[in-house]
């Protein structure tokens, strides 16, 4: 029973990192992300690893997500500001 | 069945490597970097799965139970914090890359002038 | 490189990675074997210093060495992140005039879950670095917590605030003084898991908070005039 579940999450992590790469939209994957985070966390949590999933929910979950989404932010504002970049260089 | 959950992180480590060639954003190709990392997490905590065993935390249980290898465990957990900053310096990178170029497109990135 | 033969190199490397990683993988011991060398030696060595929490006691006492190289890297990639990002602000306020902090439209059920959640979210990471060497938890999940528990009140839409209750320089100071302490602590008293809990949890923390400042900055700073 506990060797099917754990099967079970192990492809379902493999499928989510398989979703997470083919987003293409890094907005959509920020939160393809945050889900993929998630799975880890319930994977690390069956194979017995209470210590890494909860490091990994903090990780995985919130902060590389949220710093993705505040990166794609700051670099959308350069792209509109792209015409005038290349006047002045 | 006894060996398959170790291709797993395979699977995981080739698809963020695919990812990463065929990105046409710095972003994306940061984030796929970190889905490849993560297939260190899944292969440490496969090897060091026991069956029949807890985790290795003795406070509530008998110091003779079975427990999983606390060893690899205490590696991932670091290594899963430590990614993370090195994920928030690429993209303070990628920011930068933006800033100075005006655009994040690894095909456009021709030279390495400033 | 064109992008034909990209995805041919990509092919063959990944099909030779593949290959060998399975070979190597069919030669491992069998999953959920009880074939652990390096863990079972662990064991004795944490009941012996009576550290319950065996992964505690292996970061913090048995292998404090390595994570000494750890937290440098940390501290090294979260410096050289807000640096990065310091020149760009530099650069921005150089040749823009005035900037000002776009302003917040947030729901009153996310303003008031972000302000409810606060207290809860950093009792719990003070918990978890604090009796992370008796159950699961210590120094590096806790700091996390703690590092992205006072972003809930961007959550409740007060970015102003939260620039308030984060001063830049003061968690400056707390990663250095951290890190200065984890290596007195982690060279000449290795093995006090405790005070290296919550030495780790304080530069975690700041580590996180002072890089997600300088993303917050970059993100959130727009023109006044725009």
């Amino acid at each position: 029973m506990n060797e099917v579940l754990i099967v079970a999450v192990l492809l379902l992590t493999a499928f989510m990192a398989t979703a997470v790469v083919l987003t293409r939209d890094p907005a959509r994957q920020a939160i393809v992300l945050s889900g993929y985070g998630i799975v880890l966390t319930v994977l690390f949590v069956v194979l017995q690893a209470p210590d890494v999933a909860m490091s990994q929910t903090g990780v995985g979950t919130v902060v590389v997500p949220l710093i993705v989404m505040l990166a794609i932010h700051a670099i959308r504002r350069h792209h509109t500001r792209e015409p005038d970049e290349k006047d002045r260089s | 069945m006894t060996h398959l959950p170790y291709l797993i992180p395979g699977w995981i480590l080739l698809v963020g490597v695919y990812g990463i060639v065929t990105s046409r954003n710095l972003v994306h190709a940061v984030v796929c970097l970190s889905v490849a990392q993560s297939a260190t997490y899944v292969l440490l905590l496969t090897v060091g799965y026991q069956k029949k065993a807890t985790a290795p935390v003795f406070s509530d249980i008998k110091p003779t139970r079975n427990v999983v290898d606390p060893l690899v465990q205490a590696m991932t957990l670091t290594d899963i914090v430590v990614g993370a900053t090195v994920t928030a310096l690429l993209l303070a990178l990628t920011v930068q890359v933006a800033k100075r170029r005006g655009t994040v497109d690894p095909d456009q990135l021709r030279s390495l002038e400033p | 490189m064109s992008r034909r033969l990209r995805l041919l190199v990509l092919g063959v490397g990944g099909a030779g990675l593949a290959v060998l990683f399975a070979l190597a993988a069919f030669r491992l011991p069998r999953f959920g074997g009880t074939f652990h060398p390096y863990g079972q030696r662990t064991l004795p060595n944490a009941l012996a210093r009576h550290t319950p929490n065996v992964i505690s006691s292996i970061n913090f006492d048995q292998r404090a060495l390595d994570t000494l190289g750890e937290e440098l890297i940390l501290m090294a990639s979260a410096l050289a992140a807000v640096l990065v990002l310091r020149t760009v602000r530099a650069e921005q306020e150089d040749s823009a005039g005035e900037h000002a902090y776009g302003p917040a439209q947030v729901f009153d059920a996310l303003r008031i879950t972000g302000y409810l959640l606060l207290p809860v979210t950093l009792m719990t990471g003070v918990y978890i670095v604090a009796h992370g060497y008796l159950s699961p938890g210590g120094g590096f999940q806790g700091g996390v917590v703690l590092g992205s528990a006072i972003h809930l009140v961007y959550l409740a839409g007060d970015y102003p605030a939260l620039a308030r209750i984060r001063p830049v320089p003061m968690f400056e100071a707390g990663e250095a003084l951290a890190a200065g302490a984890f290596v007195v602590l982690a060279l000449w008293f290795a093995g006090q898991v405790k005070a290296m809990n919550a030495v780790v949890g304080l530069e975690v923390g700041c580590a996180f908070v002072l890089a997600l400042a300088k993303f917050f900055e970059q993100a959130l700073l727009v023109r006044k005039d725009s």
